[in-house]
This record gives structure tokens, C-alpha cells and sequence, in this order.
């Protein structure tokens, strides 16, 4: 069987993009290969380990489970995207108060699923943190530090 | 890895999704939220021809009250399930059960449906459907069937779906006063498979178990209802005792798959302990009624 390809036009952080993408490639392939935005990262490629979330029409999604094809129309927002619009700048801040990052693998899609947290601006305990952040995994800090910096931006947040 | 090579088809309208599956039969798969699909290409556990995306069916998404049924549309994702008010109102266990199904980028994505189709043996969704006795929508180029939930988990990822058809929607009673559901679930990490857990539905009347659909999943190779401890409940008011009862029959109603989670005697022991703390919330949810 041919490679098979199919035009698409998607807004990836707030830019038009159109390509002639394979219909096999998945979603974090396309922005790292094709586009350059490298922050997304892929860990497992099979929807374990979350350093591949990346943001589509709004909610955060597992971006090695998704196709390329299947994001034409839909507005993609990356790590890259979101530091950029200064969303999560108080957060970024914390993790690194916290030291809540040590060899970063993980960071970009800890962060993209912790703005979702954020977003949704409801107070949340440490445990409740703890369980949303469960579809992403860090080797190197044991999560305290993740906690102590989302928990610390939170209730600044709830405070404003 | 990547994927294998495929043809991928966009889908328009259900008309034209039931065609290419009338087609293709096995070599075809349904895309909908692609949380367990996307997985297995990935790794090339499977290896179709063709890809049917159904994510632009809106007509496939939504959750509606229709009398004394809840019509979930099979496309509906489960974040929309576990936001709905209709959902927390009218299906308490399934709203229960949702904080279990993965993690919040899954549940972003993946659909009702997706999880009923599949039925891995460890979702919880199917054994959902099953405790509340749902009846399951079904489409093909021939036109619509329904099946009740009793009929449609055969077996390991076996279900009374055929190549051909594809599910549309699940219609699921609405849980009436006098009755009390409890979902408990033990996972390694929270998200994760599960290693136990059950979905209950009890009808109690003053105190006294008229009937009670328990349903164990995470253990066998599809969602099971358990009749020995159904029995031995029935007919009893909910105390220690008739709990005990009904985690000691569970022993003849279930034999758990050992895997890499943990042998059939140690997953049957925390089916069992499980079962005992659910019945005891049962029983505060039913006084509290």
C-alpha cells in the first residue's frame, strides 16, 4: 500500500498552517517534524505518559492519540503557544521556585495539562491535584514539588 | 512506533460510515475518540486497511432525557458525561464511575460508545451499562437493532456487535427512587486498569433487598453480573451479615483472569473485600434516601 496523504489547514497557535500530511501520522509527529515545535515531546507514543498534551479546540488531549488529519479546522495550541500568550507565566514561575523540574522531559505536558487545572479556577486539595495530574508522569522530582507549585499558583489565582 | 500504513476516510454522515463498514467488514475500524485504537496502531497490535473517523458525526454526541431513559449518544466524550447534569441526576452510578475512566486527556477525547464497543474487560463503562440494564443501539446498511446489555458482552473485546454494524447510541433507564447504586474501583494509580471493581444497582424496600445487579469487572474476560451473590442477598435487609453473604457466594460466581496485576486467588479476595465495603455504603446510601 502507497503512503496515503490528505491535505489539512489548522490554526497551531494562533498561526493558519496548511500541509499535505501522511494520514498515519499522529498529531505530535506533525508539529515536531513538520512545523518545528519541538517543546511537545513523546514518551511512550502509546497515551501513558502525557509529555505529548498538547491543547486542540480547548482541552487538553493525549497528542501521540491523535492523527494529524484528524485536527484539520481545530485551533492547536502547544507548549510553545502557551508560554507565548503569558497564560501560565505565574505558573512557570512557580515550578521553577519550587524546583519542581529536573531533567524537564515532562515539563511541557505537565504544564499544558496543569493550565487545564487552572482554567477551570475551582478550589482543589492536594490529593484532587494529585489525581489530575495522574496521566502525567515524572521520573525525577516524586511530584512534590509539581503539587507544592500548582497548589502555590492556584490559590494565588483564587486570592486575585 | 508508528503506525502501520491505512486509508483513512472522514466520515460525513452515519449513512456513510454503515456503507464502508458494510464494504470492508473487519478489515475497517470505527475511529471515535481513538484512546484504545490509537494505542494498538502505535504499537501494531492491529494492522486495518482502513480507518472510518466518525468524529465529525455530531448527530452521534449528546445526552438527552427521553422519558424514563437516558439516550447517550455513542460519540458523546466522556468528559461530557461526567460535566452532565442529567448524568449526575438521573445516573448517579455512572457519574460515580467517571472520575475512574483514565486520566483528564483521555477523557477529553475518548467517547461512551468507544468503551462500549471495545469492552476491554477492565473498563468501566461496560460494566455501567450493565448493572442499569441498558439497552444498546445498533446500525448497520440493514437498518437499526437493539440489544439489551445482558446480550452484548460475550467475551474477551467479543461483543453481539457484528463486522458490520456500528454503535450508535445506549439508552439507559433512569435510576428511580428505591434504588441505590455504589462504583468502587482499585487501581495502582488512580486512572490506571483497574485491578477490582464492581458497578451495584439495588432495588431496596424498606430496609429489605428486593433485587440487586452486581457487576464485577477488571477480573474475568467481560463485565459479570453475579447471580450467587444476587441470591444471597435478595430478600435480606442490608446489615454485616447478608454483606458477608453475598462476598462469600462471590467465590462460585467468579473466577478473576490471573495476570500481570495478580493471581485469580488474590484478585477474587479483593473483589470480595471490596464487595463488603460497597454493600455497607449501599446501606448508608439507602437510609440516607
Amino acid at each position: 500500500m502507497s503512503e496515503e496523504t490528505m491535505q489539512i489547514a489548522v490554526t497551531v497557535n494562533g498561526e493558519a498552517v496548511a500541509r499535505t500530511v501522511p494520514v498515519r501520522q499522529h498529531l505530535v509527529d506533525f508539529l515536531r517534524t513538520e512545523l518545528g515545535l519541538t517543546g511537545s515531546h513523546l514518551g511512550c507514543e502509546h497515551g501513558v505518559c502525557g509529555a505529548c498534551s498538547v491543547r486542540v479546540d480547548g482541552r487538553v488531549v493525549r497528542g501521540c492519540l491523535m492523527l494529524a488529519v484528524q485536527v484539520d479546522g481545530a485551533h492547536v495550541v502547544t507548549i510553545e503557544g502557551l508560554d507565548e500568550t503569558g497564560e501560565i507565566a505565574d505558573l512557570q514561575a512557580a515550578f521553577v521556585a519550587r524546583n519542581a523540574l529536573q531533567c524537564g522531559f515532562c515539563t511541557p505536558g505537565m504544564l499544558m495539562t496543569c493550565a487545564e487545572l487552572l482554567a477551570q479556577a475551582s478550589p482543589m486539595s492536594r490529593a484532587e491535584i494529585r489525581t489530575f495530574l495522574s496521566g502525567n508522569y515524572c521520573r525525577c522530582t516524586g511530584f512534590h514539588a509539581i503539587v507544592d507549585a500548582v497548589e502555590t499558583t492556584l490559590t494565588q489565582r483564587l486570592q486575585r | 512506533m508508528k503506525a502501520p500504513r491505512f486509508s483513512y476516510v472522514r466520515a460525513d454522515s452515519v449513512a456513510q460510515a454503515v456503507a464502508l463498514l458494510d464494504q470492508h467488514g473487519e478489515e475497517a475500524r470505527i475511529l471515535a475518540g481513538g484512546q484504545s485504537l490509537m494505542p494498538t496502531l502505535n504499537m501494531r497490535l492491529s494492522q486495518p486497511r482502513l480507518l472510518i473517523d466518525i468524529n465529525r458525526l455530531d448527530a452521534l454526541a449528546g445526552i438527552a432525557l427521553q422519558g424514563d431513559r437516558v439516550r447517550i449518544g455513542a460519540l458523546t466524550r466522556h468528559v461530557e458525561v461526567a460535566n452532565s447534569a442529567i448524568v449526575a441526576r438521573h445516573l448517579p452510578l455512572i457519574a460515580e464511575a467517571m472520575p475512574h475512566v483514565a486520566h483528564v486527556a483521555v477523557r477529553n477525547r475518548g467517547t461512551f460508545g468507544g468503551s462500549i464497543a471495545l469492552a476491554d474487560p477492565a473498563a468501566e463503562m461496560p460494566a455501567c451499562v450493565l448493572a442499569l440494564g441498558a439497552t444498546l443501539v445498533l446500525q448497520s446498511a440493514a437498518g437499526r437493532r437493539e440489544v439489551a446489555a445482558d446480550d452484548y458482552f460475550l467475551g474477551l473485546y467479543e461483543t453481539a456487535r457484528r463486522p458490520d454494524e456500528l454503535l450508535v447510541e445506549a439508552l439507559v433507564p433512569v435510576q428511580r427512587p428505591g434504588t441505590v447504586s455504589v462504583f468502587m474501583e482499585l487501581a495502582r494509580r488512580h486512572g490506571d486498569f483497574a485491578i477490582a471493581g464492581m458497578a451495584f444497582h439495588l432495588t431496596v424496600a424498606r430496609g429489605v433487598v428486593a433485587d440487586a445487579r452486581l457487576v464485577y469487572f477488571g477480573s474475568e474476560d467481560k463485565p459479570t453480573l453475579a447471580h450467587g451473590a444476587r441470591t444471597a442477598i435478595a430478600g435480606r435487609r442490608m446489615d454485616e451479615a447478608s454483606a458477608n453473604a453475598a462476598a462469600d457466594a462471590l467465590e462460585h460466581d467468579l473466577a478473576p483472569m490471573t495476570n500481570v496485576q495478580g493471581s485469580t486467588a488474590m484478585r477474587l479476595h479483593l473483589q470480595r473485600v471490596l464487595t463488603r465495603r460497597a454493600l455497607a455504603v449501599a446501606a448508608e446510601r439507602a437510609r440516607a434516601a
